[in-house]
């Protein structure tokens, strides 16, 4: 699955290479091969993806390998990275809507350096986008894929801890336990409180945890034009959801799924429809709300000081 | 009409133990089946295959026309959430802890697709009070029930999808003499009001008498004697049967 053979050219009407956000392509580091796994490594994970593309929802184990970073950075987004990108790709990293945290900053230096890839902090100039923690508000494109960090795949595992039993609900559908657990919700607390890792059901078929992504995310993988990968590292499994999937939040008739989101404006470009960050603004307890999508702030703010 | 659940020649061996050795059983619409015998007869390996929870070495096991040996697991589990209910003699077996009573009953609801969280939250409560327990006790967690509640629970989410077939593995097991009273007493209404085909598995005669229309009595794997309850407890033909009616008696 290079990005010729197997992934619709970059998204139209993106910038060229190295303008902008963009940071042109590198010759990569010749020590390494391309993209830091060896290809059989690679050709491996991809038989993985596109098992998990033909079964919407369902975790496919993987030979997970050992990656020049620690668990819990993202190692298994790295590996889905690493097999799909090609020399022409442009990836973004975000880490909770930013591209500038050390986590981002190491996983894009790291593909730099390796891949020799361009990488950009535009979700709209990206062809690859590994994520952890949110969705970009922009909605994504055919010639984009999202590639999630995830650290625990199994949405049931606080429920069943037999990894067996698991499996086989897993394999007949059988996921009453998982209605208990938002019935229980309900009966303490009046309303669902699960806000992060909302569990979905895929295609009708499966059920799968989006990874610690807010609920208020969750709708954006409805039937995005954008294919969705999922790779646990210490887990050892790969699942994906392919562009135009239908992906269904949890539910009951008479408490029907709502994304939460702050009730306020963002302070920085108005935003009243984007995910907000709470931010301290000094040590009297002042604080305001911002976008957690810098890129999506950023453009947002750009457009209001051209239009003014 | 035409049995419910019929077994013929079940046969189970561990080792050198045959813990069924040539069993058949037939249980009629409506119908309450005790199972008796001392420890270690065969009783629970029985129930287990019954229910596939368990595969003999040999013998077939037939649920209203279907082979339930031969059926796949998805089958099994739709069988097992739909037309059967199983109460186990530990309610740590059959409950699950750490929910509230009324997600525990609820839980048979939402696997067979219940979707309204009020409806489901009302029938929860109104099974409880089927049960005996107050209704406010909704949303308590198991634990803080006491054994025959516990045991009563059980009974409710078992029952709130209205099985056709009950397995019930020594249902007043550990409780107190005065509870299990009171426990049998109410299993017996409800059977009778729901119109329920149990099979029953206890070493409990006064508990075989109470509540079965036949018994079975079963010794090292073989169910040595059969026939309507008064019948075998009042003239047991077989000299273990007799024995085991008047170890009772003496007790
Ligand atoms: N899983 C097993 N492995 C080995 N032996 C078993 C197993 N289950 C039951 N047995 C043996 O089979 C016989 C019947 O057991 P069981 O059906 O539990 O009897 P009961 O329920 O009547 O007390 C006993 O001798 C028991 O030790
Ligand atoms: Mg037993
Ligand atoms: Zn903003």
């Amino acid at each position: 699955m290079t990005s010729a053979a197997a992934k619709p050219s970059p998204p139209s009407g993106g910038r060229g290479l190295g303008e902008g956000g963009a940071q042109g392509a590198y010759a990569h580091d010749t020590g390494y091969n391309f993209a830091y796994l060896d290809e059989s490594t690679k050709r491996m994970i991809r038989r993985a993806i596109l098992k998990g593309v033909a079964i919407p929802g369902h975790q496919v184990p993987f030979g997970s390998r050992e990656m020049p970073l620690p668990y819990g950075w993202g190692t298994g987004g790295i590996q889905v990275t690493a097999s799909i990108l090609g020399p022409s790709d442009v990836l973004k990293v975000i880490d909770q809507g930013a591209d500038d945290t050390t986590n981002a900053v190491s996983i894009r230096a790291f593909f730099r350096r390796v891949a020799g890839v361009a990488t950009t902090e535009r979700t709209a100039e990206a062809t690859v986008i590994q994520t952890r923690h949110r969705i970009p508000e922009r909605q994504l494109t055919e010639g984009q894929i999202l590639v999630y960090q995830v650290p625990m795949p199994e949405p049931l595992f606080r429920l069943e801890a037999r990894v067996a039993e698991t499996k086989r609900m897993h394999a007949l559908a059988d996921y009453g336990l998982m209605h208990v657990k938002l019935y229980e919700d309900i009966a303490r607390h009046g309303h669902i409180a699960t806000s992060y890792n909302y569990p979905v059901m895929v295609d009708g078929r499966y059920l799968m945890s989006p990874s610690p992504i807010p609920a208020f995310d969750n709708p954006k993988m409805d039937r995005m034009p954008a294919l969705q990968l999922f790779g646990a590292g210490r887990e050892k499994r790969i699942y994906a959801v392919p562009p135009y999937t239908a992906v269904r939040s949890l539910d009951f008739e008479d408490h029907p799924f709502r994304p939460i989101r702050a009730p306020h404006a963002c302070a920085l470009c108005g935003s009243r429809e984007s995910y907000l960050d709470e931010v301290i603004t000094d040590d009297r307890g002042g604080k305001i709300f911002v976008c957690s999508d810098t890129d999506y702030c950023t453009e947002r703010q750009a457009t209001k000081a051209a239009a003014e | 009409m035409s049995p419910l659940l019929s077994a013929r020649g079940l046969e189970l061996r561990f080792g050198r133990i045959a813990a069924l050795d040539g069993v058949d059983l037939d249980i009629w619409p409506g119908e309450v089946v005790a199972i008796v015998g001392e420890s270690g007869s065969g009783k629970t390996t029985l129930l287990r295959v019954l229910s596939g929870l368990a595969a003999p070495d040999a013998g077939s096991v037939i649920f209203d026309g279907q082979d339930v040996l031969g059926m796949n697991e998805a089958a099994r589990r739709h069988l097992m959430r739909t037309q059967w209910g199983f109460v186990h003699q530990n309610p740590r077996d059959g409950l699950r802890m750490g929910v509230s009573a009324g997600g525990n009953i609820g839980e048979r609801l939402m696997a067979t697709g219940a979707r309204h969280y009020g409806n489901i939250r009302a029938a929860a409560a109104d099974w409880l009070r089927r049960v005996e327990i107050d209704p406010e006790r909704l949303d308590a967690l198991p634990r803080t029930f006491s054994g025959g509640m516990q045991q009563r629970l059980q009974i409710a989410r078992t029952l709130v999808t209205h099985p056709r077939l009950v397995f019930m593995d020594e249902p007043t097991g550990g409780l107190d003499v005065s509870v299990q009273a009171r426990l049998l007493d109410l299993i017996r209404a409800l059977v009778a009001e729901l119109g329920l085909s149990v099979l029953l598995v206890t070493h409990d005669i006064a508990a075989a008498r109470l509540l079965a229309h036949r018994i079975l009595v079963m010794r090292h794997g073989q169910v040595v004697e059969q026939g309507l309850t008064d019948r075998v407890l009042d003239d047991p033909q077989h000299p273990y049967t007799q024995l085991l009616v008047t170890s009772v008696l003496a007790a």
